[in-house]
């Protein structure tokens, strides 16, 4: 088995054993991106130099026993919309294509801290306003596992690099699927943590009450072992909750006997690709199998998460990217006739059609006479969510649900049309209005050969939960990367 | 006929809270220091920054509306205010809306028809803006963002006002109560105290309000009463010629004491707010509550009692020292140390006053210590020297902070009181002198008063007056 | 469509979000608009009387900071990225006439 095939935690334990060295390990990763990026476009910045420096300083700190983790040495990408001191972070928009930040995201730190190689920074959709890592604008990512197909996103790049082996592990980050959805679609694993687990200190806000960072990997131990490493209390993030139970991999326990889960049926009615719920509903009866108790029932208001949510996030995002202005960082337009003009077209010559769209949304629903009716409206129909799997989560432990309506689409077959691009959104959208953690496997490959990935969501701070259920159902199922993978190793002997 | 015009006018005033760091982050809030210097990623918009409350913000701000009758929101938050300008890193500011942390309060204010209430509407809590330094040469504006998150409060008072005497007595309200209470400085020159004026005129007796203006851009107290001056003339004058006044912010030029419409066609006046997800809510227990108003420092009026009661002394005196919580502080410490509050006073009253009045400063500016000016005190208590030295003294304590102790050693400024040089003076000046001798003995009592005055210039001052007096007659009587 | 957005409308937000769209653009972000507010109507079918808005998922509240200066002189760590300085400060195109 080559280096690259190897988990995070796996590789760790060899590099921990001396049987790797960390860099050797970035090393393959390096080349595997050399191989691979031709075709995928996985990464907006690839540091090879500081990944070799930065490996050979934690090989020695991993030798002389002051790192000790299991993810030590082990090599990571990181969405590109999280800030490290001195490499580029760019959103994916040409509005920070020079931003080169000088202070470096909690999350991120905590990593550091626990011995990650840095390889670089991953594609995403613009300010991850998208589904399909179309809207960047250093170039669309591919999926690895047909290169015509989008990897999903927003964390796009994030997830096509660990399927295409690019790197162990990568993080992402989660506003309304966009960590669950594109590691359905590259057949990956990913968690979205209950809101306030992982500071958002240096993540480059989208919408500030619903993002949230979280792990992509391989399986459920790397998932569980990573944001052990990256949850933690942030006195610099007002949000940030202080607990005590991010001891995540104490729940990497094979026993589901007795866990009550939830099938909403509301979420595998019309809409739902055939293939997909017979794939999702296929492993539910592997967690029955093993002793969950499953059972039917109507969530309700589903159909009101994605309206609710394109209201608060884009009057959010309206906000938090009016700082892009061409004054302190970032791209500022040659011709203009003033303080006002050059506002305006850096922001447009800045920012690509989706922000914009969702800017001028946003700067819509707060404006004068509207606020009631959209914005308040709209933070009213949250509260009803929430309660409504409050209600939920009082008669079981986890819901299972697809990630997706379908498998990845075709390049270019979203974009089109806006609405019904939003629409895949739909079983993903309401965990982030109601804060709670979700984690998505893979369970199974459509006709074309596509990956499908189940979606668990748990109540708030009941990671473990996911965890555990996620972990027994993939001892059934080995992680199976795309064939291309191989043939990309393949191609540099 | 011309018609009877009232003026109505509501405050808008912006204090700069005394805490060392900023409201949202760890920066110094110290003034001055060069552009930039004082700045970190939050109060520079940097992204991925966010903003942590600072809690003196709130105990400062909840301290001010308790001194001022107000309701609290005990569940308070904060909202952002959207809007494009580039003395604002974000393009919003933090500020209080839906629910600020106070409102429906009042204080009262001396006029001539006696005491009035004006009405505080609310009192929120928000961050400041950074500084737009012009460029003489080039076509740009330079930016520090050193003032950028400094906290303030505004405090925003109802429509209750009718003249500019009201305002500067409403302002001076404030401000006495706000350093009291330690909150702030409120130097409205060095910009820690800005008032905003919303006016408006109507015909005497009509009961609606006419449509007012904001102005910008008050720097002194003189200033709010020219623009209220100059507003409220060019509304009547509008008005007269039949035309409308528009709701607009205008800017005072207080050099060509006219103002400017502010407004332009990019300043759309819509602001967006929305609650700010990046701050989580403040609720403030009863505990709390009461925690800061057993803490609320001796207010003004208590003060101006206690003097009188305490000390025994007069009710302008009082009001005087009172009148500026620095002289006042400087008046206790010193009583405090000398135990004479009738002396401190009255040094304070007749040579501090003097000396501020003659130099041109404010009761504020006072530099020296209380331990001198109670060492002062005792030199002439223990007759040391005499009060005309003394007077002296003080200048140079009040000027440069001198040890009296010290000073009066080095200049040998102490009265003489050694009896047998004193004798041999006056005999001297006796024997020069020998018409006096016999006028006195006339019974002209005014030829003691000239030997008198003789001694003491011959003895510089430093003689005790009374035992002069008193040696001068038994050696006349002799002579 | 339920929802007609004018050109005024357009022009407005665009002042609003200081963006300046092109013709196209305009055209292209009324219709957009316009679908999205439909859609988000649908929220309008919803009984939210007596239904606090939520703003935070979580009744958490008085997260503060201590009053104390930790952060010194990290002007050229700020100024790193600006388009344009001088003298340590920000340029800006002239902001008063």
């Amino acid at each position: 088995m080559s280096i690259l095939e190897l988990t995070a935690v796996e590789l760790g334990k060899k590099i921990k054993a001396g049987e790797v060295t960390a860099v050797e390990a970035a090393k393959a990763a390096l080349a595997q991106i050399r191989a691979a990026e031709g075709q995928v476009n996985a990464f907006v910045t690839i540091d090879e130099e500081g990944a070799l420096k930065r490996a050979e300083e934690v090989q020695k700190q991993i030798e002389a026993g002051i790192l000790r983790g299991p993810l030590a040495g082990v090599p990571v990408a990181i969405k590109d919309n999280m800030c490290t001191k001195g490499m580029l972070t760019t959103c994916s928009s040409k509005i920070l294509y020079n931003f080169v930040p000088t202070y470096t995201a909690e999350a991120v730190l905590n990593l550091e801290k626990a011995g990650a190689v840095i390889l670089g920074k991953t594609n995403m959709d613009e300010f991850a306003m998208g589904s399909t890592t179309e809207t960047s604008a250093y170039g669309e990512t591919r999926n690895p596992w047909n290169l015509d197909h989008v990897p999903g996103g927003s964390s796009g790049g994030s997830c096509a690099a660990v399927a295409a082996n690019e790197c162990f592990y990568a993080l992402g980050s989660d506003t309304g699927g966009s960590i669950r959805q594109p590691s359905s679609f590259c057949g990956v694993t990913g968690i979205k943590p209950t809101y306030g687990t992982v500071s958002r200190y240096g993540l480059i806000a989208y919408g500030s009450s619903l993002d949230q960072i979280g792990p992509v990997a391989k399986d459920v131990t790397d998932c569980a072992a990573i944001l052990e490493a990256i949850a933690s209390y942030d006195p610099k993030d007002s949000t940030s909750i202080r607990r005590e139970d991010t001891d995540f991999t104490s729940a990497l326990v094979d026993d589901v006997k007795g866990m009550r889960i939830g099938i909403p049926r509301d979420y595998f009615g019309d809409g739902l690709n055939p293939e997909v719920k017979a794939s999702i509903l296929a492993a539910v009866e592997v967690l029955k199998s093993k002793g969950a108790i499953v059972e039917e029932f109507d969530l309700s208001l589903v159909e009101y998460a994605i309206p609710a949510y394109y209201v608060i996030a884009s009057a959010e995002a309206s906000s938090n990217l009016s700082r892009f202005d061409g004054v302190k960082y970032g791209y500022r337009a040659e011709n203009h006739d003033g303080l006002h003009s050059m506002y305006k077209r850096s922001r447009s010559e800045g920012f690509g059609p989706e922000v914009k769209r969702r800017i001028m949304l946003g700067s819509f629903v707060l404006s004068s006479g509207y606020y009631d009716a959209y914005y308040l409206k709209a933070l009213r129909t949250k509260a009803l969510i929430k309660q409504a799997f409050d209600k939920a989560f009082a008669s079981y432990d986890l819901i299972v649900a697809p990630a997706s309506p379908a498998t990845a689409p075709r390049l270019g077959e979203s974009l089109c049309d806006p609405i019904q691009m939003y629409l895949g959104d739909i079983y993903t959208i309401s965990v982030n209005l109601a804060g709670l953690p979700g984690l998505t496997v893979p369970c199974g490959i459509d006709g074309k050969g596509l990956p499908i990935g189940m979606q668990l969501i748990g109540d708030c701070f009941q990671e473990k939960k996911l965890i555990r259920a996620g972990f027994s159902f993939e001892q059934s199922r080995k992680y199976q990367g795309p064939p291309l993978a191989k043939q990309w190793e393949a191609s540099l002997k | 006929m011309s018609k009877q015009y009232e003026t109505v006018i509501g405050l808008e005033v912006h204090v700069e809270l005394a805490t060392k760091t900023k409201i949202f982050c760890s920066c110094s809030t110290q003034f001055g220091g060069a552009p930039n210097t004082h700045t970190c990623p939050v109060c520079t918009g940097m992204p991925g920054s966010l903003p942590v409350l600072n809690k003196q913000v709130v105990e400062y701000a909840l301290a001010v509306g308790l001194a001022t009758n107000c309701q609290i929101n005990q569940h308070c938050k904060f909202d952002r205010k959207n809007y494009f300008y580039p003395d604002n890193p974000q393009n919003y500011q933090i500020s209080q809306l839906y629910l600020p942390i106070c409102h429906d309060g009042y204080v009262e204010i001396e006029t001539e028809n006696g005491t009035k209430k004006v009405g505080i509407h609310e009192i929120h809590m928000e961050e400041d803006a950074g500084k737009l330094i012009h460029d003489e040469w080039e076509d740009c504006s330079l930016v520090d963002y050193n003032r950028s998150g400094v906290p303030l409060i505004e405090i925003v008072s109802e429509p209750d006002m009718r003249s500019a005497d009201e305002v500067i007595a409403y302002l001076e309200k404030l401000r006495m109560t706000i350093q009291y209470l330690g909150a702030s400085d409120c130097k409205l020159q060095e910009g820690s105290m800005r008032a905003d004026v919303n006016l408006s005129v109507r015909e005497v007796g009509a009961e609606k309000f006419g449509t007012r203006t904001e102005m910008k851009n008050l720097n002194s107290f003189k200033a709010i009463a020219r623009a209220i001056e100059g507003e409220r003339e060019r509304q009547i004058d509008l008005l007269e010629s039949g035309e409308k006044v528009i709701q607009e912010t205008r800017r005072w030029d207080d050099n060509k004491g006219v103002s400017k419409a502010m407004r332009s066609k990019e300043d759309a006046q819509d602001y967006r707010y929305f609650p700010d997800p990046d701050l989580v809510p403040v609720e403030i227990s009863d505990e709390w509550m009461e925690r800061v108003r057993a803490a609320q420092p001796e207010m003004r009026e208590e003060k101006l009692a206690r003097y009188q009661q305490e000390f025994g002394l007069p009710l302008y005196d009082s009001q005087i020292l009172t009148g500026s919580k620095h002289l006042a502080d400087i008046f206790e410490e010193t009583a405090a140390i000398c135990g004479k509050p009738k002396e401190v006073s009255n040094w304070l009253m007749v040579e501090g006053m003097r000396l501020l009045k003659d130099q041109d400063m404010d009761a504020d500016d006072m530099s020296f210590s209380p331990e001198n000016l109670a060492k002062l005190i005792g030199l002439v208590e223990k007759s040391v020297i005499n009060r005309t030295v003394a007077k002296t003294v003080f200048e140079e304590i009040f000027k440069s902070d001198v040890d009296p102790e010290q000073y009066v050693e080095e200049k040998g400024l102490k009265v003489v009181n050694d009896a047998g040089a004193l004798r041999s003076t006056i005999e001297e000046i006796i024997a020069a002198n020998p018409q006096s001798v016999q006028d006195y003995k006339n019974g002209k009592e005014k030829a003691a008063g000239f030997i008198v005055g003789q001694t003491m210039r011959a003895m510089k001052g430093k003689a005790d007056p009374g035992m002069v007096n008193q040696l001068v007659r038994e050696l006349l009587m002799q002579a | 469509m339920a929802n007609i957005i004018s050109d005024e409308t357009i022009e407005y937000v665009g002042i609003l979000a200081k963006l300046e769209l092109s013709k196209e653009e305009k055209e292209a972000a009324k219709k957009d608009m316009g679908r999205m507010l439909d859609y988000i109507d649908k929220l309008n079918e919803l009984d939210t009387s007596g239904v606090e808005p939520m703003s935070h998922v979580f009744p958490v509240h008085n997260v503060f900071r201590e009053d104390v200066v930790v952060n010194g002189d990290d002007r050229e760590n700020i100024l790193a990225n600006a388009p344009e300085q001088k003298d340590g400060a920000f340029v800006v195109p002239k902001t008063v006439e």
